[in-house]
């Protein structure tokens, strides 16, 4: 049992894991799915109940006795010192580094495990450049390294690809086979029911029941997790295309390690339209979004924002324009954790009337305005004077979009806008891209999720390798063709843009 | 029964954990610095009592513990400014010490006739001018060139001291000094009055300047839109870009202030101290000031208000430090010894403010 400052996170949690069995934890975010696991992995402590590994009595005080007893920890948010290199974080932490170059032994043993398991990783790349996707390999790796008898994986496809997901699984298959258990956390009924031989779901901090992935199904599943039926498609009215909000023109630009990210990207977008950018991390998506944000600069060609020439423009005056940025790593970039929500809700606006006056911040305005947008956008707090590190995940998207969509955009950029999030928030955050786009926003959508890109977009471009392979229509676009452009398989012969 | 240390992560930190966590490192240093005395063979009761009651036993020590307090108020509420936007001055020494040339050239060359309602308030804005100034050369460098603030803001302090060096022994060499290393005395005007308590040397209009300013700093970092800027910048330098703040813009603005802030103190040691009236050499002007200044900051946690209880505290330390050097015979080093390890375990505590730490008792076995 675990208890936060006004929450019971987990209530009398029962759970039971065998050796060589994969065990999903399914559940809504702030089911205490997490929690649970800091609680094994001894980052939290329990205010309540008992541990036991191999029948014995344990007591996890820190992560260390977690590593000592084998648990092997996947975070949701990685824990990667980022201007290291990868074998320097596995070495990190190891009692059994030499104290002098610790990291040369390492380094052969990454570059095994990375063979052995198909993980890709080259162990002397820095984390910074890695994409997400990566980091979470490093992460897998680490715990490997470690060699950790049961593993622990948060959300881990929430950043795959499904031709990654599949090899994860594969992965996990060929992990689970040598005898060890892994614990699969989720909110994705499809993946809980491929991967696993047995799920728990969770449900407000207890256990709903734990069932065989063969004596179940989807519908049964979704209904213990959210407590209600659930619809599984979202109604989507017709495009009422306006006028051109983003035109962007042969844009080239860097990645962080100096090499070329986007290599001449053309596209147009409308008021009232949607085009989803689909793709595999790491394929210069990062890098347009901050292009288009002014968080990076242009090497070549323009970025126009209602017609006027925006390329390299600060951030400041493109939040000016009204762009919406929901950004890729919310809690690094999107959120200011120690500071409260309310302050947080003003970081795009505190500059404007009647949040301030000359010199002073309106506090008494500041607040009723994060009342009204507590409330609007159901963000679930004791106060608003919570700090936003306190927050479920799905909270703080909440937060960040009601900061974002509350000053009517012109232009929503939304980088992987659900990533990590559960059924219900997912759910909640595509019908408000949805509800913007028939206000007449522009909605340029980055996701690595087909599905929800094939059900939110009107055009979906695939970009690969810092170009736009294609810019296909929604209504004809096929996962198995995109799919393979993703890939890089495919390319269409003629590179125009669909209409 | 054997006791074992438990920590955790804490989720949030309380106002009364900050202050508990300041008066335990603290108390921890005392304990430390005890070690000290006792290898010099001094009780170390014998010498806190000593220290205490020179610096706030008496009319006279408390008198001489609010005027250091003074300089340490001012360049710690400054640097705690400078500090919560993660822009590290090391250089509020050299600040002051440009201040206080300000004062001088004011004193004794721009307004030496005129009377001294003209000449101190052109002391103390061109003291702040000048100690912003020095401070604005680091963030310009670092802005444009990526030069780490910590290396350029400590070695201007040498430049600014050389600069002293350069002006008493040369330049501004007073004609009537028989020699010593100092300028011409100010013209009374240029003096800042005093309290007539003690021994003299609460120079109280720099005394209500600093308490002032550290109400508007409270103020400027609580209420203001630039302090909510420096508190994102400070807590997450990304989102602060992302929200379309400007790094530049923000780091130049908390050097002037603290700079500023480190000009005026040197305002108020040059022509505020009954003992000075004059620019001398460094070392004369600030016993390192600068310096003493950045453990006042933390040990404040940063808070303009709690800054203005650790200078006092300091002051009281830099006066006690006098007291036991005459009264135990022991070197001034033993200060020193003192702050740093004061400013050692005020990081220390750092932990406390993070993480739960709790000690359970477990049977053996």
């Amino acid at each position: 049992m675990k208890r936060f400052p006004d929450v019971v996170a987990n209530d009398h949690i029962d759970f039971e894991l065998k050796a060589g069995e994969i065990h999903a934890l399914l559940g809504e975010n702030g089911a205490g799915k997490t929690t649970l696991m800091n609680v094994l992995y001894g980052i939290y402590r329990p205010d309540e109940g008992k541990i036991y590994v191999g029948g014995e009595r344990a007591e996890i005080k820190s992560p260390r006795d977690a590593i000592y007893l084998g648990l092997g920890m996947v975070h949701q948010h990685f824990m990667l010192v980022h201007p290291h290199t990868v074998a320097e974080n596995v070495a990190l932490g190891l009692s059994s580094s030499k104290f002098l170059f610790p990291v040369r032994e390492v380094e052969k043993g990454v570059a095994e495990l990375s063979e052995r398991y198909g993980l890709k990783i080259d162990s002397k790349a820095k984390i910074w450049q890695l994409s997400v996707g990566e980091q979470q390999r490093v992460e897998i790796i680490k715990a490997l390294y470690r060699g950790a008898q049961v593993l622990i994986l948060d959300e881990p496809t929430s950043v795959l690809t499904p031709g990654e997901t599949r090899d994860l699984f594969n992965t996990l298959r060929r992990i689970a086979k040598e005898g060890r258990s892994i614990i699969f956390i989720t909110h994705k009924l499809d993946e809980a029911m491929e991967i696993s031989d047995r799920i728990t779901v969770l449900r407000h901090g207890k256990v709903v029941a734990t069932v065989r992935a063969s004596e179940t199904n989807k519908r049964e599943l979704a209904r213990m997790m959210v407590g209600r039926e659930v619809l599984f498609r979202l109604e989507k009215k017709p495009a009422k295309r306006g006028e051109v909000v983003l035109e962007v023109k042969n844009l080239h630009a860097l990645n962080d390690k100096g090499l070329p990210a986007i290599k001449g990207v053309s596209f147009t977008l409308s008021q009232g339209e949607i085009l989803g950018i689909a793709g595999v991390a790491g394929n210069g998506q990062r890098e347009l979004v901050e292009v288009i944000n002014g968080l990076r600069k242009a090497t070549e060609g323009k970025v126009f924002i209602l017609g006027q020439d925006r390329t390299n423009c600060s951030p400041k005056e493109v939040i000016e324009m009204k762009v919406a940025h929901i950004p890729e790593e919310r809690i690094r970039m999107g959120l200011v954790s120690n500071m409260s929500i309310a302050e947080n809700l003003v970081l795009k606006n505190y500059r404007d009337s009647p949040f301030s006056k000359i010199l002073f911040l309106n506090l008494a305005v500041i607040d009723q305005e994060a009342e009204k947008l507590i409330s609007e956008y159901n963000i679930i707090t004791p106060s608003k004077k919570t700090q936003a590190k306190l927050l479920s995940g799905g909270n703080i998207q909440r937060l960040i979009l009601a900061r974002e969509l509350s000053e009517n955009p012109c232009l929503i950029v939304a980088a992987h806008p659900t990533y990590g999030l559960d059924v219900g928030a997912t759910e909640y955050i595509r019908t408000l891209l949805l509800k913007q786009r028939e206000e007449g926003a522009a909605v340029l959508l980055v996701s690595e999720d087909l599905e929800e890109i094939m059900s939110l977009s009107d055009r979906i471009a695939v970009m690969f390798e810092g170009v736009f392979i294609g810019i296909l229509p929604a209504e004809s676009a096929e996962v198995e063709e995109i799919g393979l452009m993703m890939a890089g398989a495919k390319r269409m012969t003629d590179v125009k843009e669909g209409s | 029964m054997r006791p074992r240390l438990k920590i955790e992560k804490r989720l949030v930190t309380s106002r009364r954990v900050m202050f508990l966590a300041s008066v335990l490192s603290i108390a921890l240093a005392l304990l430390a610095i005890a070690l000290v005395f006792w290898e010099y063979g001094v009780d170390p009761i014998y010498a806190y009592t000593e220290i205490f009651i020179g610096s706030f036993g008496s009319i006279f020590g408390l008198s001489d513990t609010i005027a250091k307090a003074i300089p340490l108020m001012l360049c710690g509420v400054g640097l705690a400014v400078a500090f919560k936007a993660l822009v590290w001055n090391i250089g509020a020494e050299g600040q002051l010490l440009m201040g206080a040339i300000a004062a001088t050239g004011i004193a004794l060359y721009v307004f030496p006739d005129a009377p001294a309602a003209v000449v101190l308030p052109s002391m103390f804005v061109a003291g702040f001018l000048s100690g912003a100034l020095w401070g604005l050369v680091p963030s310009v460098l670092k802005a444009k060139l990526r030069a780490n603030e910590v290396i350029t803001t400590l070695m201007m302090n040498y430049i600014a001291s050389n600069l002293v060096n350069y002006l008493v022994y040369g330049a501004w060499k007073g004609l009537k000094e028989w020699g010593f290393p100092y300028t011409d005395k100010f013209p009374s005007s240029a003096w800042i009055p005093t309290l007539p308590i003690g021994t003299g040397r609460i120079h109280y209009p720099t005394l209500i300047l600093a308490l002032m300013l550290a109400v508007l700093t409270y103020v400027l970092v609580m209420r203001t839109k630039l302090g909510y800027e420096i508190r994102v910048t400070g807590e997450n330098p990304d989102a602060a870009r992302y929200a379309g703040m400007s790094y530049f813009k923000t780091a130049m603005l908390v050097m002037l202030i603290s700079g500023g802030l480190a000009g005026l103190a040197g305002v108020g040691e040059v022509a505020g101290n009954p003992s000075h009236h004059r620019l001398r050499y460094p070392q004369g002007i600030s016993p390192g000031y600068g310096f003493i200044a950045i453990i006042v900051a933390w040990l404040g946690r940063l808070h303009p208000l709690a800054i203005i209880i650790s200078s006092l505290l300091f002051g009281g330390l830099l006066v006690g430090g006098d007291a036991i050097q005459v009264s135990l015979g022991l070197p001034f080093a033993v200060i020193g010894i003192f702050n740093g390890v004061i400013l050692f375990f005020v990081i220390g505590a750092e932990l406390l403010l993070r993480y739960k730490v709790t000690i359970e008792w477990r049977r053996e076995g």
